[in-house]
């Protein structure tokens, strides 16, 4: 059990623990390669705000170069109760990045009495990614978003990030990853002010569908196994999922909206 | 060169337990009781903010009597300890009794080799998937632990609170009990014959089996005023 006097010790922390007590989960040893490495790579994920605060959305595929490497990745995870987190880049780190994120809002949490804001939330996620900006000078670039509903503000709000940890609030929506410039600009075609959740379930559905049609890295709900998309709503009830159920009917009506389309030429 | 006065280790240990107890005695009491949908853990405390009951980890709590400050630091270092294991390891290697263990190394060490002992009393509980597997782990301020079953009293006045509770016929009967008896119960015996403490001096908080990650809840003063209507 760690015990430290007072006035030396990590405060809430819990990456500044992980250094005192001798753990470093980014280490800078990288070496540089001759051939290019091919790592898993995560990709589209967007968040949308909405009357009730945001919506989040991620597709589940991940590739390694051509390949498929996995089917069924959680990109969109929550990363409290009031906030979520979805990340695009380097599978490995950024899974990693995700743990230590959890993590670190639930020590905060839990040695402070009280949640941490959903400003210093962002801005904590903030300097996790600049902590990582020597492995992304070397290609293992993490570029998450943030979004989540602000207890204190009383709305949902979302944040983009580049890989050098900066930190740009939306008032719409952000996507990020290699399809999301097609999810975007679907979810900037079908924005509104106030859009109920449905609705803003819906766009973040079909952004994910465009961005799955036009680039090879984005996966598209695979009905034959049963995998839809991640997609859950942050309100002041706090994250949700939404079912798979519930994805599959929406889906359904999407393929049917677009065969639909086809028949009419 | 001035010899300093002998004084016989007995003497040294016993003076020191006494310094201990009276530190705790001075402060309020806490009752930790099994009931059928968990662990509850009932304080008197006054303070609306300065809490004697938290969370550790997913299924573990912590509570603590006498110095606020004292038992605050180790409240501190055992999130510390639970987050650290959970991150090297997994989840569900953190365990009560493991935690237990460490805060009892750490007041058996302050209490034989420092000045002054710690005057707190802790409680480590974990609530598991069935009644019989629950863990109440008392530690006293020498590194004694005791692992106690059913509830278990810690503070002030502890062994009179304790005799009250024992009274009860709903100790037979905690694996039905609801949260609103075993709640009027342990107020009733933290009060005494000569009082009884407002809603605004209970802090009370719950471990709940009901099989959801975290499973810590503290309860406000208006759920704590429906369980003491009943």
């Amino acid at each position: 059990m760690p015990f430290f006097t007072p006035g030396d010790h990590p405060g809430a922390s819990f990456a500044e623990l992980l250094k005192r007590v001798g753990i470093d989960p980014f280490q800078k040893h990288l070496t540089e390669s001759a051939a290019p490495v091919h790592f898993p790579h995560a990709t589209t994920c967007v968040a949308l705000r909405y009357a009730d605060g945001v919506v989040m959305a991620g597709d589940r595929r991940a590739t390694s170069g051509n390949v498929i490497s996995h089917r069924s990745m959680e990109k969109v995870v929550s990363a409290d109760k009031f906030s979520g987190v979805a990340i695009a880049g380097t599978a490995g780190p950024a899974m990693e990045m995700i743990k230590l994120f959890q993590l670190q809002l639930e020590h905060y949490e839990k040695v402070e009495g009280q949640l941490l804001s959903l400003e210093g939330k962002a801005n904590q996620l903030s300097m996790m990614v600049r902590g990582n900006l020597p492995a992304a000078m070397q290609g293992l670039i993490v570029v998450p978003i943030f979004a989540g509903y602000d207890l204190q503000k009383g709305y949902g709000r979302l944040w983009d990030y580049d890989p050098t940890g900066g930190r740009y609030e939306e008032r719409e929506f952000v996507a990020t990853g290699s399809g999301s410039v097609h999810a975007g600009a679907v979810i900037k075609v079908g924005w509104r002010t106030s859009m109920p959740q449905e609705a803003a379930v819906r766009l973040a559905l079909k952004s994910l569908w465009e961005a799955a049609d036009s680039d090879s890295a984005t996966g598209g709900p695979d009905t034959l196994r049963g995998i839809y998309p991640i997609v859950a709503s942050i309100t002041d009830k706090g994250w949700e999922r939404i079912d798979d159920t519930t994805l599959s009917q929406l889906v359904e009506e999407l393929i049917a909206e677009h065969q639909e389309r086809n028949q009419e030429v | 060169m001035s010899m300093p006065f002998y004084v016989a280790p007995e003497q040294i240990m016993k003076d020191r337990a006494d310094y201990a107890r009276k530190g705790i005695a001075r402060g309020k009491a806490l009752i930790a009781i099994q009931y059928s949908g968990g662990i509850a853990i009932v304080a008197e405390n006054p303070s609306n903010t300065l809490r004697k009951i938290s969370e550790i980890y997913d299924r573990i709590a912590f509570a603590g009597v006498g110095k606020y400050n004292e038992f605050d630091q180790l409240r501190v270092s055992g999130v510390r300890a639970a987050d650290l294991k959970g991150y090297q390891y997994s989840r569900i290697d953190v365990d009560a009794r493991s935690l237990a263990n460490q805060y009892a190394q750490i007041l058996g060490q302050i209490f034989t080799h420092e000045m002054k002992p710690l005057e707190v009393e802790i409680l480590v509980a974990e609530v598991a998937d069935s009644a019989t597997n629950d863990q109440l782990f008392h530690i006293f301020y020498d590194g004694t632990v005791l692992d106690e079953r059913k509830f278990c009293v810690l503070g002030g006045d502890s062994d009179a609170i304790y005799a009250r509770m024992k009274e009860s016929p709903l100790l037979t009967q905690l694996h039905t009990a609801s949260l609103s008896d075993v709640v009027q119960l342990c107020r009733n015996a933290l009060s005494g014959p000569d009082r009884q403490l407002s809603v605004e001096e209970c802090e009370i908080a719950i471990l709940n089996r009901s099989g959801e990650r975290r499973a810590f809840t503290r309860l406000d003063d208006a759920e704590v005023n429906a369980l003491v209507q009943g």
